[in-house]
């Protein structure tokens, strides 16, 4: 153990005594004195005075705090969900879906069909978490619901009653320009294929412009969102689209960002 | 006609795989010698993996999901503790499953060593351990230092972010999630991730993956801070000082209380991954897996001839010790 040509101890911060001293020495100089090294070796040799440790806990302190900063930042930009990745039925409201589900894939395993997948990057939702892609492959609305069964943590309501309770997003007739139905044809492809028949879309006898049309017509409180009319639209692109609720439905009531509650006088005496 | 199979090709080759720090071992006992718990450790990695890949490949469904969250058998559920503190973190309730699950890991890691996910289990390892490998082929010797402490402070940082954003926060750029549930789900343009994990370790940083920023590491050294299994070296006095273990390892650090210290024989730092390299790289047989609880590995024996010698000294306050001797 004396014996100085000792490869391990040219490999490793230096281990004799002396210099391990000198070290110490040079510590007492610039910080605090220590006890003399002899009979406290371990507190000596580490050379470690209150003002070091004060140093070390505020810099790491600092780095966990940007560390987390910028993680906070970078999630906010990812999270912003795009609107073509729909959760799994049974999902709860996306901001808590995020603090339950762990990526696990196991509502993946248990989808009968190749609708859900994990998200990997460049993929339109959270690195990792369960989607789908409607125009791709929509929900078949499985009636004992697997995938929800399957989540291990929450993220997706293990007690959901009836599939008809799913909300995944809600169906909007996007483009009345390309609708067939808008151009006086019974195309209704999108009315047809729902799994809610005759609840979730409706035909409307309209007249537009002198013409009697039928249009498809979505019921909110009846759509799951599942995406089959998306799917199942014959133009190239969707005339009709599953959106996430948020962005889907109007509400009613007054626009708070249109119009002023405080601040104009006419406004406030109405109120 | 060439033979490209001759025995003197293949050893050849056995010697060029070869890392420096092993070849002690190797051209002494064998290159079998000297990567048996290395080949043990990636047929274990391969092995985790294919259980939850016969699945989808031939129907033989053994385990479901991914390292994250699985049920195996369809009965035993599993689930990583990290994440599920991050989603405690995010105010998230969780449901008894994922609380048992976690408690099955965490039993599961306290018995066989905390790190033992990182070297036996983690394919990211397979990727850092690949980067050490081709630094010591190419000769590469930048090390932009890291402080091994980062990954505390990553992990702090994490769990931080976690309750600010109400998400698990790592995960969203996790490279170990990344890779497994890659492999088992399909990976897409993540590998460009995987790959900046192992850019860094060749080029910039030794070991810097795994030994100073990830904290899913970070996370399982606080478990094996306490865990059953810890290499033990137990041979001390065999010792040759030819310097092997501790350039195999990927955690040096760890080495010196047990192999030159006074106290116990046992490695106690959770930075430990049990990966048995230095098992591998030392010829004259010094390390050995043990127990917390064995006697044989846990007392010093000089403690007849020091008893003041504190059990677990810093690494150079047993080196200064040693040296004084």
């Amino acid at each position: 153990m004396q014996d100085n040509n000792d490869p391990v101890k040219h490999a490793l911060p230096p281990v004799s005594g002396s210099a391990a001293q000198s070290e110490n020495r040079a510590d007492q100089r610039k910080s605090k004195p220590l006890p003399a090294p002899k009979g406290n070796a371990g507190k000596a040799a580490t050379g470690y005075s209150r003002r070091d440790f004060i140093g070390t806990v505020a810099k790491s302190a600092g780095v966990a705090c940007i560390a987390a900063v910028a993680l906070d930042q970078y999630i906010r930009t990812a999270r912003a969900t795009d609107a073509k990745a729909l959760r799994p039925p049974g999902a709860i409201n996306e901001e808590e879906f995020l603090s339950a589900c762990v990526r696990c894939g196991l509502c993946v395993r248990a989808c009968p069909y190749d609708t859900l997948k994990l998200a990997t990057l460049g993929d339109p939702a959270a690195l990792g978490t369960p989607f789908f892609i409607a125009r791709e492959s929509p929900c078949f609305m499985c009636a004992d619901v697997p995938c929800a069964k399957a989540c291990p943590t929450g993220a997706l309501d293990r007690d959901i009653a009836d599939i008809r309770d799913a909300d995944m997003g809600v169906s909007v007739l996007v483009d009345h320009e390309t609708c067939l139905n808008y151009k006086g044809m019974h195309c209704s492809i999108c009315h047809r294929v729902c799994p809610i028949r005759n609840e979730a879309i409706t035909l409307e006898k309209q007249t537009i412009n002198g013409r009697a049309m039928i249009i498809p017509t979505v019921h909110s409180t009846k759509c799951t969102g599942c995406g089959t009319c998306e799917k199942h639209c014959v133009l190239e692109e969707a005339a009709i689209r599953v959106l996430p609720r948020s962005l889907g439905q109007g509400k009613a009531g007054r626009n708070a960002a249109g119009r002023p509650l405080t601040g104009h006088g006419q406004l406030k005496r109405d109120l | 006609m060439r033979m490209p199979f001759t025995r003197a090709n293949i050893h050849a080759f056995a010697e060029w795989t070869t890392s420096e720090p092993r070849s002690y071992a190797a051209t002494r006992r064998g290159w079998l010698f000297a990567h048996r718990i290395w080949l043990l450790r990636r047929l274990s990695q391969t092995l985790v993996l294919a259980l939850f890949l016969v699945g989808p490949w031939y129907g033989i469904w053994l385990a479901k999901g991914n390292f994250a969250s699985s049920e195996i058998l369809g009965v035993l559920p599993l689930a990583d503790p990290f994440i599920f503190a991050q989603s405690l973190f995010a105010l998230h309730k969780p449901i008894l499953l994922a609380a048992i699950g976690v408690a099955t890991i965490v039993a599961l890691y306290l018995l066989v060593g905390g790190r033992v996910y990182c070297s036996w289990v983690c394919p990211v390892n397979v990727v850092t351990d690949s980067a050490y490998w081709l630094r010591d082929k190419l000769g590469l010797t930048r090390d932009r230092k890291l402080d091994r402490r980062t990954r505390i402070w990553v992990l702090v940082g994490a769990l931080l972010a976690s309750f600010m954003t109400g998400t698990i926060a790592w995960e969203f750029l996790n490279p170990v999630s990344l890779l497994q549930r890659g492999i088992i789900f399909g990976i897409g343009a993540g590998w460009g991730i995987i790959a900046a994990v192992f850019m860094l370790d060749l080029f910039v940083t030794r070991r810097g993956w795994c030994s100073h920023l990830c904290p899913v590491g970070a996370f399982y050294g606080l478990i094996g801070a306490q865990s059953l299994v810890r290499v033990s070296a137990l041979q001390r006095t065999a010792c040759t000082d030819c310097g092997a273990c501790f350039k195999a390892c990927p955690e040096p650090h760890v080495i010196m209380p047990a192999l030159k210290g006074k106290g116990t024989h046992l490695i106690l730092s959770g930075d430990c991954t049990n990966c048995g390299a230095c098992i591998d790289s030392c010829y004259v047989d010094v390390f050995q897996y043990g127990s917390r609880l064995s006697p044989k590995h846990a007392a010093p024996e000089a403690y007849i001839n020091a008893p003041a010698s504190p059990s677990r000294m810093p690494a150079t306050a047993a080196a200064t010790a040693t040296a004084a001797e």
